[in-house]
């Protein structure tokens, strides 16, 4: 097992440096340069304050030595200062010599993407058991049917028209939740308990619309996966021994259809943060791929280097977990029987 | 093929294509108006008899727009498949035929291109780019090739050892004549659901950009762009945003159960 | 582990279940879960700003926040004329080379310490430093001599006259030297935390979220009637609006199409709801690279000009809401030349100058010259409007047989393929401009360098004298007969096409009382630290009716 981890840790080094080479390389297919976004074509803005501006963040250097001078400052974790925010640092926060505290750009706004992800992942997983095991249960009836359409449609659905007809239907024909943003106003105002269900209220509909198509592909997967195993031999045996049905579904079978669940969740990760820029775009959450959108727009280079890095490394650590969430929930890994 | 039409999942879907497809191939002829065609006395009417799905917010006729939205998804679906699928089948064959370090290298960069979240990755690219329809294809083309890559090399791994394998290579066959003779064809069908999943995969993603500005320019018509003015007058104007998700919708669903289905019928397993 | 996924699923079951019982138990039919503090003003915005620092930060949304909180020299009064801010006077000398700014007294910074001449002389140091990095430092590095004799007097001294200047001066926002002087400006902290002079001081900043402005006690102008400005960081206008519906903000920018289309569908929004429109400060127009046929001809372009129907592009793309230009000055304002009118649409007049170019109708029905059919491609940026106005231009000229292409490209791109290495014909492009009616960086024949503004390649030696004369001319009536000569030459040579001016679309909930209706020359926020909220309303309860 603990080979196994270092195993896993090792690669990781030359997996994070083609990451950077791939974003590094993406970042200079741009004709444009940060100065060229609108504020810049202000009759007051004259050419030579933008040369300045090229200068000062090494622009006009060969690329390769761009490339040098970055990798070594993110390996010592310092992805510089936003281009358009210009001095919010892009991952973490710096104190300046009055002891002030400037928040970094990733650190404010990764653990929201977070939290819907963590989320999404957990309602994914709950859900996708139980609609999963009810539609495998009840194989051929209806709500195996409605189950396996719900799953189908869930699937082809475009999210960014699920969060449309969700910011309609609660934004115009009711108004039960909130559509923009993270808090209400006067979130300051409410009792810690009263902030946690305005937060909850706020996140129902971006998470909704993140995890729907993992959410209805998992579903799928672990339907046809306790279809499988309900037809294996160890689960005739166990119901020939007398065990209840709902021991020989929840326990005998459904341990055996998770596993693979896990990695299949854990392969959903990167689907997962990089569908977060739309859910958060439209809601308005100030997460990292709203930031990562953002900062597109604006050709801020430090900040969409930044958060590919940051995005690329957050895939690695949640496919580690999820491998090692297997390697460990399977026995014989565990063991070190198998590799 | 006649197992296709048995089996109701995959029937569904054909069928879904097939209208689709005709759709688009038709969409000159079938189209009342010219899709560009800017009216400012017909701006955001909802859906009448002269406009059965009302118009945007320059006038143009909606149901026309998505005809040729319905050429330009389908486009980008076959083109940007075509290449991922190309690419895959390429490098899958080298990493399962040849092995060794030269799969080694091929695996960790398929792993190292699905460590990237693969929308982030799109959207830097086009942005970077200039968005147009030919990068768009490609680039999704170009982000989308390592699933097709593993089912092949798979595939590969497992046929290698089989008899008329080995019989072929005694016989002197070419490696390039033993990898498009002989494991190819039988590695066809994991490359055809695939392929057919992958066309799902690209109509949502080049609907995403065209919605997110970054797809499809104006004035070409797509799905993605049309809701993107359904986003705007999105309390106003309900048809611009109901149509051209439902299209997407409808489209991805119809490639999806064909795949599904054909990945049912084909798959040993299921039997 | 079989025990322990059963536990860890039905403790996710508990949370979930119980989370969603709770939260459809809180909901009501209102949105607003708090009776928040009603004694505030809640905009939105959809960008963030980025540095609260104006002379660094150029976007708008830094400087919609910061020009709450600072105040400068001298500011505009409603009807556009020079008014006190921190100076109480100023006097321009007999030679118009210097000006003296005379500070009023006991004015005090948020922080309680007094604002002097230093401050003035800090800032400007501040802003001619090289280190700085501002884009706005040319207008006041022609400042040849800058001083403050005395703790409530500032002097400065121009090479030459500088016209502009009083305006330059207008937009500096003066910062307090007590606290910048040992900091870095470009990265200090005070960009997020400033300390200003003006009513609103800064409250809190979520990022992300909103940023709060509260009344400063020191405010050198008086008191704000409203204690609170909360500024929704929304990026999605249309977001935007289904907030102001919810009555979650107070007051919005709209389109056109809101203001005409949406909003009389929507009989409870009129309820509660006030729209208010003014002209603004800028226009859009069809520019041509003077540099390419066949766009030197006067004729041609001047045929286009007629060619074009103004009228029809105001009706469609603004819904009639904006105004047709003749000069590149704002209606209304003293140098706007009331001599001069835009070309009325006339496709025989167009037609005759294109015959005396010598084009004539080929047997395709284009228009050519020597077997050349005329025809250009249109570049402009994605914005609705701009791609509309495009299309209908289009339209109106393959009447008269000219055949355009439109071409729509994303910001950045187009800036630097296109406009930065003139490499276009024609463009559909706006200036926003602002209140001093110098055009020497936009027209002038020495700024065409690439990244300059007169990147259509405009030269007439008259044109340069008069822009040399206007900012040099300090004589208001004199300055506006340059002007006004300058405006009427443009207009005939046509380098660029007028198309409209648009109004500014505001939507303001009734609870917030004072906006002056019709706005002045000013606009309608000019007196916005008069407005004040109805008493007894809060936002839900105007709802109700």
């Amino acid at each position: 097992m603990i080979k196994y981890l270092i195993n896993r840790l090792l690669w990781m080094i030359p997996m994070l440096v083609g990451i950077s080479l791939i974003s590094f390389f993406i970042m200079h297919l741009a004709p444009g340069d940060v100065t060229s976004n609108e504020e810049s074509f202000n009759p007051k803005a004259s050419e030579e304050s933008r040369q300045k501006l090229r200068e000062l963040y090494n622009l006009d250097k060969p690329v390769i030595i761009q490339y040098g001078l970055w990798l070594k400052r993110i390996i010592q974790l310092d992805f510089g200062s936003s281009f358009a925010s210009h001095q919010r640092p892009v991952l973490w926060q710096k104190t300046d010599k009055s002891g002030n505290i400037i928040k970094g750009l990733i650190q404010e706004s990764l653990p929201i993407t977070l939290m819907i992800n963590i989320i999404g992942i957990l309602v994914i997983f709950t859900s996708a058991i139980i609609l999963g095991t009810l539609s495998a249960i009840k194989q051929d009836t209806w709500a195996d049917r409605s189950i396996t359409i719900f799953v189908f449609v869930g699937f082809a659905i475009p999210g960014f028209w699920l969060a449309l007809l969700l910011m309609y239907w609660t934004g115009v024909i009711n108004q039960w939740l909130p559509i923009s943003g993270l808090h209400s106003l006067g979130y300051e105002n409410l009792s810690s308990f009263a902030q946690f269900i305005d937060l909850l209220k706020h996140l129902i509909l971006p998470v909704t619309v993140s995890s729907l198509s993992g959410l209805a592909g998992i579903s799928l997967y672990v339907r046809n996966g306790m279809l499988d195993t309900l037809h294996q031999d160890f689960i005739t045996t166990a119901r020939s021994k007398g065990v209840s049905e709902k021991k020989v579904i929840f326990v005998h079978a459904l341990k055996n259809a998770i596993l693979p669940l896990i990695t299949i969740i854990g392969l959903s990760i990167p689907g997962l943060i990089g569908g977060s820029v739309i859910a958060e775009s439209i809601f308005a959450i100030p997460g990292m791929g709203k930031l990562f959108y953002d900062s597109v727009l604006m050709r801020d280079f430090p900040v969409i280097m930044g958060v590919l890095t940051i995005g690329s490394f957050l895939t690695l650590i949640g496919t580690l977990i999820a491998d090692l969430g297997y390697a460990w929930a399977d026995p014989r890994i565990r063991k070190g029987l198998v590799k | 093929m006649s197992k296709i039409i048995k089996n109701p999942l995959a029937l569904c879907g054909l069928i879904i294509i097939f209208i689709i497809l005709i759709l688009a191939l038709f969409a000159s002829v079938i189209a009342p108006y010219d899709p560009n065609y800017i009216n400012i006395n017909s701006i955001l009417l909802g859906p009448s008899a002269h406009h059965i799905m009302g118009t945007d917010g320059l006038g143009r006729d909606v149901f026309s727009r998505m005809l040729f939205g319905a050429q330009i998804s389908l486009l980008v679906g076959f083109v940007a498949v075509g290449i991922s699928t190309a690419i895959g089948i390429i490098l899958g064959s080298v990493a399962g035929f040849y092995r060794g370090w030269v799969d080694s290298i091929i695996m960790r960069f398929v792993d190292i291109m699905l460590s990237i979240p693969t929308f982030f990755l799109i959207l830097a690219v086009i942005a970077f780019l200039t968005p147009s329809i030919w990068n768009i294809m490609i680039v999704i083309g170009l982000t989308s090739w390592m699933g097709v890559t593993r089912l092949v090399r798979a595939e590969f791994l497992s046929l290698r050892r089989r008899e008329y394998i080995l019989a072929a290579e005694t016989m002197g066959a070419s490696d390039f004549n033993i990898i498009t003779k002989h494991l190819l064809p039988n590695s066809i069908t994991p490359i055809i659901v695939s392929s057919v999943l992958g066309i799902a995969s690209a109509v949502l993603v080049e609907s995403g950009l065209s919605f997110l500005g970054l797809g499809v320019q104006a004035p070409t018509a797509s799905w993605g762009n049309i809701l993107t003015d359904g986003k705007e007058y999105i309390q106003f104007a309900w048809w611009l945003s109901l149509f051209p998700g439902l299209a997407i919708l409808i489209t991805v669903l119809g490639y999806n159960l064909l795949g599904e289905g054909l990945r049912d019928l084909l798959d040993p397993k299921n039997k | 582990m079989y025990k322990l996924t059963l536990l860890y699923k039905i403790i996710f079951k508990i949370i979930l279940a119980s989370s969603l019982s709770f939260l459809i138990s809180c909901t009501n039919n209102n949105t607003e879960v708090i009776d928040y503090n009603s004694k505030n003003l809640i905009n939105a915005m959809s960008a963030e700003p980025s540095n609260l620092i104006a002379m660094i930060a150029g976007d708008a949304a830094s400087s919609a926040i910061s020009s709450k909180i600072f105040n400068s020299l001298i500011k505009y009064d409603k009807d556009l004329n020079y008014a006190p801010d921190i100076a109480e006077s100023w006097k321009i000398s007999k030679d118009q080379k210097t000006i003296t700014f005379k500070l009023k007294k006991g004015l005090m910074w948020a922080d309680n310490r007094p604002i002097t001449s230093k401050d003035v002389m800090f800032t400007w140091t501040l802003m001619t430093n090289p280190k700085t990095r501002t884009p706005y430092a040319s207008d006041y590095l022609l400042v040849k001599k800058a001083s403050a004799p005395d703790n409530f007097t500032f002097e400065v001294t121009y090479e030459d006259n500088y016209a502009p200047a009083l305006d330059t001066w207008a937009s500096l926002n003066i910062l307090p030297e007590h606290i910048l002087k040992d900091e870095d400006i470009n990265n200090t902290y005070f960009s997020r935390a400033p300390v200003g002079s003006n009513y609103y001081k800064l409250g809190d900043w979520i990022s992300g979220q909103q940023i709060t402005l509260k009344a400063n006690k020191n405010s050198i102008l008086g008191d704000a009637k409203i204690p609170e400005l909360t500024t929704r960081i929304i990026p999605d206008t249309s977001s935007q609006f289904l907030e102001l519906t919810a009555n979650n903000i107070d007051l919005m920018n709209i389109n056109p199409i809101q203001y005409k289309r949406v909003f009389p569908s929507k009989p409870k929004l009129q309820k509660k709801i006030n729209l208010y429109k003014e002209l603004g400060n800028g226009y859009t127009y069809l520019g041509f690279n003077l540099k390419r046929a066949p766009f030197d001809d006067i004729k041609v372009r001047q045929a286009i000009n007629f060619a074009i129907d103004k009228n029809e592009i105001i009706k469609g793309v603004l819904l009639g809401l904006g105004e047709p230009i003749s000069s590149p000055y704002k209606p209304g304002t003293r140098w706007n030349s009331p001599d001069i009118s835009p070309y009325p649409f006339s496709t025989k007049k167009a037609l005759k100058l294109l015959t005396e170019a010598g084009y004539e109708l080929n047997k395709d029905g284009q228009l050519s010259k020597d077997g050349k059919p005329l025809k250009f491609e249109i570049v402009t940026n994605q914005n609705k409007q701009r791609e509309m106005t495009a299309v209908l231009i289009q339209r109106r000229l393959k009447e008269i047989g000219i055949d355009v292409k439109i071409r729509v490209i994303e910001w950045a791109s187009f800036v630097n393929r296109f406009i930065k290495t003139g490499d276009f014909d024609a463009v559909v492009l706006g200036w926003s401009l602002s209140l001093d009616p110098d055009q020497y960086n936009i027209w002038h024949s020495s700024q065409q360098k690439p990244g300059q503004f007169n990147f259509l390649g405009y030269e007439n030696k008259q044109v340069d004298r008069l822009l040399e004369q206007g900012r040099r001319e300090l004589d208001l009536n004199i300055r506006e007969k340059i002007y006004h000569n300058f405006s009427k030459i443009l207009l005939e040579d046509s380098p660029i096409i007028y198309l409209y001016a648009g109004y500014g679309l505001t939507a303001i909930n009734k609870r917030i009382g004072g906006i002056q209706k019709p706005p002045p020359a000013a606009g309608i926020y000019h007196n916005s630290h008069d407005w004040y909220i109805r008493k007894l309303n809060s936002r839900n309860e105007m709802a109700a009716h």
